[in-house]
């Protein structure tokens, strides 16, 4: 009988491994937002930032600003210019212009993307229409601000920097209805 | 689960009442059956009917592929052929396979009277036939099946997939229950019930290499599982864990995927080395060449399957840091699998050889195989894969890895323990023909891959630049005579069935293992009194 207990308890410790590496697959959902964060790596920026820096006058920064729709979006989108140049440290603002051109009300959500990647962790932005989701009626134009400062910090190697936008139709998940109404 | 194994310890106490129960008769046999040579039967023929399926499907791909231009199925349903076809011979041909003979061989190598748990054994493998009659099924369904490659990248698996993707989601998740079943099943086995004397290291290389395997599939098919969950959750039930629009990352999607993907890969050729590390030797009549450097090679390279898995996804914008790491780990691979194709060339240097069939394959897997390790190392160069990625490059090396790797391997096993199983020998003769055809048809069929793919032709795409058109002509004339050559294999092996000159116990002469201590065909059941084992 020594041996059917050996082997009930060693299948509870392979279904136990098993369970394990079930939730393992999902652990690596926070695991990889975490190391992009620590690493600063997948373009991903930081959220709201509310530090001060002092300006660096002697350097120059070219930031570059691209607006996509993703597939199946039918707004306009786009920078209201297509760079900007920059001091590192100073605060800066661009606007960015969406427009409702169909006949419901819809709610959009920009996901934001900085390159080169290794930047993106020196690209602090201070307030952003990404923050949130926009509700556009039908036939709605609105102008959304983007501030941003870039660290000082920035790898002396990097003379340009692209902001990347997609924007996504998520009327469906957030039906602008209710927004409206608020 | 006790109840059986009580029957069991019944079966020692007086083992001369076992041979009043034999298999029972008709159809219930079979669905009821826990005895492991029957349930090891029924997994290689389900194993054998999906490749011909995913076959018949490589022969749509290959037909469309004949000339450039669109001329016998549309792009969408070529989409679903070179999904289901990828799909197929991984979930249904090439893993069922090695379990099969896992069942069947298992507890003939080690001396065990039959698998640990033969109840959930027989679930195991009933599981299968349904979750492929659901994969099957969305063939049919208004949207078409899967379309969105083997590997369902999302978005493509999830925002724009046919409504059918919820099938293929519960189709793997029943074909990891069912691996999952299986290869614990393996390990109570191989842990628990070998014969007294049968020490670790005294076990055949195919049970240690299918020891390695079911730790592998345990680790990895809960993450598949896990990832198929996620992209079931992000089409019914509103979260985003591929979806950039609700704060997720598609490219999280690959990491997770790959976590499983690359083990899986191993999880596909491990069995297959064991399996060579038996016939290699009986045909050299030597014995092989570092049993235990082979054990520590296995080992090896699954614990560095698990850490190389981002080498798929070099384009993605992993960073610098990250692309030489995943270099320099795949690159790493390379030394144990050279140990091991070094010990069978030093297993057979020197040897008595001689070429029946089950060595013919053997031969060619190590040639082979090795062709398809070295475009394995050109890929991993990661300046180098931003070229190759996604071309005809990576499907011919998957191939060449896969076809004269796993498949020859188990064709090559299929061959060796036939007169085991069937208690007749098979035809030489067609057998040779056989793997003359298989060999030819198959590097027709994909060498000239290699050069499309340098050249910059892109995989999984039904037309092609007029530039690649007489190498696809090449391709498409070896493939189907591969596919037709199968056929031939059904035949010998139906042959070797219905009849053929009885074998011996041991009808190769320079075999060793418990195996062959026992008569030909094996008895239903062997081993009811564990062997002694020097």
């Amino acid at each position: 009988m020594s041996e059917a207990l050996g082997i009930r308890r060693l299948v509870l410790r392979l279904s136990l491994v098993v369970v394990a590496m079930f939730a393992f697959g999902f652990a690596l959902v926070p695991i990889y937002d975490v190391m992009c964060q620590a690493f600063g790596i997948n373009g991903k920026t930081a959220g709201a930032y509310s530090g001060a820096q002092v300006v660096d006058e002697q350097r120059q920064v070219r930031v570059q600003f691209l607006a996509t729709n993703a597939a199946g979006m039918s707004w306009e989108f786009r920078a209201k210019a297509d760079d900007l140049l920059v001091h590192p440290g100073g605060s800066n603002e661009m606007l960015f212009v969406a427009f409702n051109p169909t006949d419901r009300p819809m709610t959009a959500q920009a996901i934001p993307s900085v390159a080169p990647s290794k930047a993106a962790a020196f690209f602090h932005k201070t307030e952003c229409f990404c923050f949130t989701q926009q509700v556009l009626q039908p036939g709605e134009r609105i102008e959304m601000p983007v501030r941003f400062i870039v660290d000082r910090d920035l790898p002396a190697d990097v003379h340009h920097l692209t902001l990347a936008y997609t924007l996504f139709d998520v009327t469906a998940r957030k039906p602008p209805v209710a927004q409206v109404s608020q | 689960m006790s109840a059986v194994i009580d029957t069991d310890h019944k079966g020692h106490g007086h083992a001369g009442d076992d041979h009043h129960h034999g298999p029972a008769k008709g159809l219930m046999r079979w669905v009821l059956t826990t005895n492991h040579k029957d349930i090891g039967t029924m997994y290689l023929w389900f194993s054998f009917a999906m490749f011909l399926l995913g076959g018949s499907m490589a022969m749509v791909i290959r037909a469309e592929l004949f000339q450039p231009g669109l001329q016998i199925v549309q792009p969408e349903f070529f989409n679903q052929m070179t999904t289901m076809h990828g799909l197929i011979m991984v979930f249904g041909a090439v893993m069922p396979a090695f379990v099969g003979l896992a069942n069947w061989m298992i507890p003939l190598m080690i001396g065990a009277p039959d698998m640990a748990l033969p109840r959930m054994n027989n679930f195991s493998f009933w599981l299968l036939p349904a979750a492929f009659g659901l994969l099957v099924s969305t063939l049919f369904t208004a949207g078409g099946g899967p379309n969105f490659g083997w590997t369902f990248y999302a978005p493509l698996s999830t925002t724009y997939a046919p409504e059918s993707v919820t099938f293929f989601i519960f189709a793997i998740h029943l074909m990891g229950i069912s691996s999952i079943m299986g290869a614990i099943n393996v390990v109570a086995t191989i842990l628990n019930l070998r014969a007294p004397g049968m020490t670790l290291m005294k076990m055949p290389l195919f049970v240690w290499t299918w020891l390695i395997t079911a730790f592998l599939l345990i680790a990895v098919m809960p993450v598949l599982a896990g990832c198929v969950t996620m992209m079931l959750m992000d089409i019914h039930f509103g979260t985003s864990f591929f979806s950039a629009a609700g704060g997720g990352d598609p490219v999280l999607f690959q990491h997770v995927f790959w976590f499983f993907g690359h083990p899986e890969v191993y999880i596909m050729i491990l069995p297959a080395f064991g399996a060579v590390s038996s016939i290699i030797p009986a045909f050299a009549r030597k014995p092989l060449f570092g049993y235990t450097s082979m054990v520590y090679a296995t080992a090896s390279i699954a614990f560095l399957s698990f850490i190389v898995w981002a080498h798929h996804m070099f384009t993605v914008g992993i960073p610098l840091t990250g692309e030489l790491f995943f270099m320099y780990a795949t690159l790493l691979i390379a030394v144990p699998t050279g140990v091991k194709v070094f010990n069978w060339a030093s297993t057979m240097w020197r040897g008595s050889m001689t070429f029946e069939t089950p060595m013919l394959f053997a031969v060619a897997f190590v040639i082979l195989f090795t062709i398809g390790g070295f475009s394995g190392l050109m890929l991993a160069i990661a300046p180098a894969d931003f070229q190759y990625h996604d071309t005809y490059f990576v499907v011919a090396h998957f191939h060449y890895v896969l076809v004269p790797g796993a498949i020859f391997g188990i064709f090559a096993s299929a061959y060796f323990w036939l007169p085991k199983w069937t208690g007749h020998m098979y035809d030489e003769t067609l057998g040779k023909l056989h793997f003359w055809m298989s060999f030819i048809g198959m590097n027709m069929a994909f060498f000239p891959m290699h050069f499309v793919g340098l050249a910059g032709m892109p995989r999984r795409i039904p037309d092609y630049n007029m530039m690649f058109a007489n190498f696809n002509m090449v391709s498409s004339i070896g493939a189907f005579m591969f596919g037709a050559t199968q056929l031939l294999f059904l035949f010998i092996v139906i042959k070797c069935i219905r009849g053929g000159k009885p074998a011996a116990a041991k009808p190769w002469d320079g075999a060793d293992g418990l195996e062959w201590t026992v008569p030909s065909p094996a008895p239903y059941h062997t081993f009811q009194t564990p062997p002694e084992v020097k």
